[in-house]
């Protein structure tokens, strides 16, 4: 059995028909990039996984648990992670809030049925993770929207680890960065793997790709056009697919 | 010194604390000019019963206030308030007086029709994805006509002694509403700045997209905040009913438009994201002294509207020039 079993899945926004049947399968510490032009269909297939969206037919498996109907933070309860290509952060919050948002401790008050935030756990516990991380930051408490792209991101990938997930999904996670963060994030993304911790990279650089999967997957117009073992593709091939030139 | 660069100008706008904790300092500057030039001006500004009469007077207009900041920190608007503070006072004044109802059930059935006419709200917001600025406006001509044409376009006069307590009441010397609103202003500040409610209320207004992909319910929570923000408006209904002794379909006309002035006023962002229940109680207390001021001077009320409005274009005026230096 797989870590998550994409099977059939298919998905379409009025007439236009995004994803046409899409069969994936991918194992506990594997790194798997998925590539395509854009509209073929990676962003679609993600939200479906993540629980954005529900497909129109088909299944999704984590550990042998359908994913059907579920919402996205029960996902992100079984182990499921994404960090967005926007990041999907809230920049008036401080950097603390956004690690743990959408799954705040809480704890009571004065023994009430009452509960209110438990921000010290909160801002001990980030600082924990940046620290781990390696991340530069100021502090947990500063606002978000006042870092640095870089450092924005540092944020998203922090809030994906923290809950120790069993797989992570990166949408562009290199796109916006300097060549220096760009190495920064594909070390992280070996390390990852080293936890045995399974990764979906969602990518156009190629290099990128080449240098930390295991596997590349091709989708275009809405199914996979191929599945191939790193060693056994080249970039040339991988465009090929890509555009539908073989 | 009289002019300032609008990039100077947005740099003094600076939160006191996190998102929900953000006072504008310029509205306590604000406050202070103003109590100070209201004391050289009027010989009775400066004392004890007239602070209390300030407190009552901004009593109504700051539980509006409350509902209005719970609803812009998630990047929403509701222009009903005032509507359905009228209607909310109508209910239950009819309730006790035509149908004689006890005045528990009279206060409960004031502030569940706030409440349902905030849910409808909600639901118009999300089921149906009507802006909130549509819904709310629409919210406002139905509640308020529903009011006129409940009572005949007459207050429904006399209360029980229970509730004309509520409105009237002075324990320890102190008008019960001015009780009341200080005791929902805690509330609602521990609500806004501790709670997963009030975090999620402004991660809301901050980006939606990410609330939804954290997992954030964010119907549920719209749904939610319109309608603490319709029972607030029920409270208002009742504090205002219990003071004039009775249920006036004309009862906190525009009203709404000082309690968003006093909410932008007190540092929330209009766009969502920034708000603080201080601020808007400070922002409340400015308007409330402002209008007594007004009186006191002999201002004819005409020009308080004016007032008023001209505040609130000021307000977010100043929001604006914070917002552009928030997302550089």
């Amino acid at each position: 059995m797989s870590l998550l079993e994409i099977e059939g899945i298919k998905k379409h926004f009025g007439s236009v028909e995004v994803l046409r049947g899409v069969n994936l399968a991918i194992d506990g510490g594997e790194v798997v990039a998925l590539v395509g032009d854009n509209g073929a269909g990676k962003s679609t297939l993600m939200k479906i996984v993540t629980g954005i969206y529900q497909p129109d037919g088909g299944a999704v498996r984590f550990e042998g648990k359908s994913l059907t109907g579920r919402k996205p933070d029960e996902i992100r309860r079984l182990g499921i992670e994404m960090i967005y290509q926007d990041l999907a952060l809230a920049k008036q919050q401080d950097v603390a809030a956004n690690i743990f948002l959408g799954r705040e401790p809480t704890r009571r008050v004065l023994g009430l049925p009452i509960t209110m935030i438990d921000t010290p756990r909160i801002e001990r516990e980030a600082e924990a993770m940046i620290r781990k991380l390696g991340a530069r930051l100021p502090s947990v408490k500063y606002q978000v929207g006042k870092l640095s792209g870089g450092q924005q991101q540092s944020v998203a990938i922090a809030r994906a680890l923290t809950f120790n997930p069993k797989l992570v999904i990166m949408d562009e996670p290199t796109a916006a960065l300097a060549v220096r963060e760009v190495e920064h994030v594909l070390e992280l993304i070996r390390e990852l793997k080293r936890q045995r911790i399974a990764v979906i990279l969602i990518s156009h650089r190629l290099t990128d790709v080449f240098a930390v999967s295991d596997r590349i997957v091709a989708l275009r117009q809405g199914v996979v056009v191929s599945d191939e073992p790193v060693a056994q593709t080249s970039m040339n091939d991988v465009v090929a697919h890509i555009v539908g030139a073989a | 010194m009289t002019t300032e660069s609008p990039a100077k100008a947005a740099e003094a706008v600076k939160p006191v604390k996190g998102a929900g904790f953000a006072i504008r300092l310029e509205s306590l500057a604000v406050l202070a000019v103003l109590l100070v030039a209201l004391s050289i001006l009027s010989p009775y500004f400066l004392s004890v019963s007239n602070f209390l009469n300030i407190l009552l007077a901004t009593a109504v207009i700051g539980v509006l206030g409350f509902g209005a900041t719970f609803v812009i920190a998630a990047g929403g608007i509701d222009l009903s308030l005032g509507a359905v503070l009228a209607l909310s006072g109508v209910v239950g004044a009819l309730s006790m007086n035509a149908l004689n109802f006890p005045w528990p059930i009279g206060i409960l059935l004031c502030l569940a029709t706030g409440c349902l006419c905030g849910a409808v709200n909600g639901f118009l917001n999300t089921k149906a994805a009507i802006p909130a600025f549509i819904a709310t406006l629409g919210m406002l001509g139905v509640a308020r006509g529903l009011a006129l044409v409940l009572t005949n376009g007459v207050p429904v006069y006399g209360l029980p002694d229970e509730v004309l307590f509520i409105g009237q009441g002075r324990p320890f010397g102190v008008p019960t509403p001015v009780f009341i609103f200080l005791i929902v202003a805690g509330i609602a500040h521990f609500v806004l700045g501790f709670t997963r409610f009030g975090r999620y209320a402004l991660v809301i207004g901050d980006n939606e997209g990410a609330a939804r992909a954290m997992g954030i319910r964010v119907e549920r929570q719209r749904v939610l905040l319109y309608t603490l923000s319709g029972g607030m408006a029920g409270l208002a209904g009742l504090l205002f009913a219990a003071r004039v002794n009775s249920g006036d379909p004309t009862a906190g006309l525009s009203y709404e438009l000082t309690a968003i002035t006093a909410a932008i006023l007190g540092g929330s962002n209009l766009f969502g994201g920034r708000a603080s229940v201080a601020g808007t109680l400070i922002g409340a207390l400015v308007m409330g002294v402002l209008q007594n001021g007004l009186n006191l001077l002999n201002v004819s009320s005409f020009y308080q509207q004016m007032a008023i409005g001209t505040v609130l274009v000021g307000a977010v005026w100043l929001d604006q020039l914070n917002r552009a230096r928030v997302h550089r």
